[in-house]
């Protein structure tokens, strides 16, 4: 039996590099998207908010894992053999739409209505008064729950592990294979998650609590 | 290209389909009340005068909300295995579901305490109530009621978070899926079924939380049909008075 050795680390920090970057394409993805949803949420047409608002429910009662089962298996039956990392990405991105469309919604409506009608009464059109009153001061309202969300998102990504995208879950579990120390390659794994994590973390709560100042 | 879908091949897996909603439903009863336990000492840890204490709930929350769920699993199951300390799939499924819901409420609890405001502990510790009392009337109830929704939906999402436990071989909804698409070849087929079975507990469970907030919360609930209530009669109120400010001034000109 080997022994955890440097290989084996160049290894998973190579699984690191692929959750980085299926984290970013998604997270990307899904805030291109979400931003679309977010939009038709707020919507001044009822049938566009009742259908989004269905899309979110639809997708935030459906587990993510069944989502990327759905995904894979269903472009798979067009004859098109899709890259685990594609399925991936594509699943990640229609959960993150999801998810990130209402946290914004919820931003984009805390500002005050009053914003509105003074950006009317300066004769700004609905999507001006939106691109630029509103959503620059939203912005600054949903960075913190959006950097929490990357966070989930980075965790998120270890479900790709399942349909045999290689990046730092299943980067574990090859090693564990060969070298059958689980709870080494495991805890490894999960401090390898905590390093690229917790940062964050960290730097959501202080954005929130800078933000937070003038309330309080 | 042209995709017959065939559901009526699943037919036959109807009762394997249901086994696995109940293991999923009972995953989620058993972490639910769990790791609510876990997050009601966890929260009131974090606010303890002894240092150590509050560290180790730090230091718990943190490793749990920074490390995905797939890991944990993993680690719990063939990590401990591998130490020694070997249990059923399922076994570890509820412990790891327990550890991680337990973080994730301690931290949404500790929200809505640290939202009680100063004054009313100090009022309580005013009318000489115990410490006991203070923490479960002044502090733990008013500050459950405010999170309630968002404690809720962290046990939904648990829910959708069982199906990761599929992977340690946990018979639940997304294994039975696994285990019906290798025997029927209808994989696309098998997962819209469960997630629409998903879909629909996820429906139910929301809905028996309402229903049991709306129970448990009465004073909640006495509170907004008061203020509505109050709201209505002022306006009335205030209606009476414009009328009664209208015909003021017309009586002063003429006195």
């Amino acid at each position: 039996m080997d022994s955890f050795s440097s290989v084996q680390l160049l290894y998973l920090l190579k699984g690191v590099g692929w959750t980085l970057v299926l984290s970013l394409i998604s997270f990307a993805l899904g805030s291109v998207a979400g931003f679309v949803v977010m939009l038709a949420r707020v919507s001044v047409h009822r049938p566009v908010r009742v259908v989004t608002s269905a899309y979110i429910q639809i997708i935030q009662g459906i587990p993510l894992l069944v989502l990327l089962f759905i995904v894979y298996f269903g472009v798979g039956i067009f004859g098109i053999n899709v890259a685990p990392l594609v399925a991936s990405a594509i699943a990640l991105m229609i959960h993150v739409s999801a998810f990130l469309g209402e946290i914004w919604r919820g931003s984009v409506q805390a500002i005050e209505k009053t914003q509105w009608e003074a950006s009317e009464c300066l004769g700004l059109s609905r999507w001006q008064s939106l691109i630029l009153v509103i959503i620059p001061q939203a912005l600054r309202m949903s960075l913190p729950p959006s950097v929490g969300y990357l966070v989930q998102v980075i965790k998120l990504t270890s479900l790709a592990s399942v349909v045999g995208f290689v990046e730092l879950t299943r980067a574990g579990q090859i090693i564990n294979n060969s070298l059958f120390q689980p709870f080494l390659v495991f805890v490894l794994v999960g401090a390898f998650y905590f390093v690229l994590c917790y940062p964050l973390s960290l730097w959501s709560r202080a954005m929130e609590r800078k933000l937070n100042v003038g309330n309080r | 290209m042209q995709y017959d879908f065939n559901f009526a091949g699943l037919l036959p897996y109807w009762h394997t389909f249901l086994d696995g909603a109940v293991l999923t439903l009972e995953l989620t009863l058993a972490s639910t009340v769990f790791g609510l336990a876990i997050g009601i000492f966890c929260s009131i840890g974090s606010r303890s005068r002894f240092r150590w204490i509050n560290r180790a709930c730090a230091v718990y929350v943190e490793t749990i909300r920074n490390t995905p769920f797939l890991v944990q699993i993993f680690i719990f199951y063939f990590g401990l295995s591998s130490i020694g300390l070997q249990m059923p799939a399922a076994v570890a499924a509820v412990i790891a579901m327990v550890i991680n819901v337990g973080a994730y409420s301690s931290e949404i609890i500790r929200a809505g305490m640290d939202a009680i405001p100063r004054g009313q502990i100090e009022a309580a510790e005013c009318l000489g109530l115990s410490r006991p009392r203070i923490y479960w009337h002044v502090i733990m109830l008013p500050a459950f009621e405010k999170v309630y929704p968002a404690i809720t939906s962290q046990f939904i999402l648990m829910m959708l978070m069982s199906s990761i436990t599929s992977q340690i071989s946990t018979e639940e909804l997304t294994a039975v899926a696994n285990n019906v698409q290798s025997e029927t070849f209808l994989s696309l087929e098998s997962y819209i079924v469960v997630a629409t079975l998903y879909l629909l507990l996820a429906v139910v469970l929301r809905l028996l939380f309402w229903l049991a907030g709306q129970l448990l919360f009465r004073r909640k609930r006495v509170i907004t049909q008061a203020q509505r209530c109050s709201a209505s009669v002022g306006n009335a109120a205030a209606r009476k008075r414009k009328a009664v400010a209208r015909k003021l001034p017309a009586v002063t000109i003429r006195g």
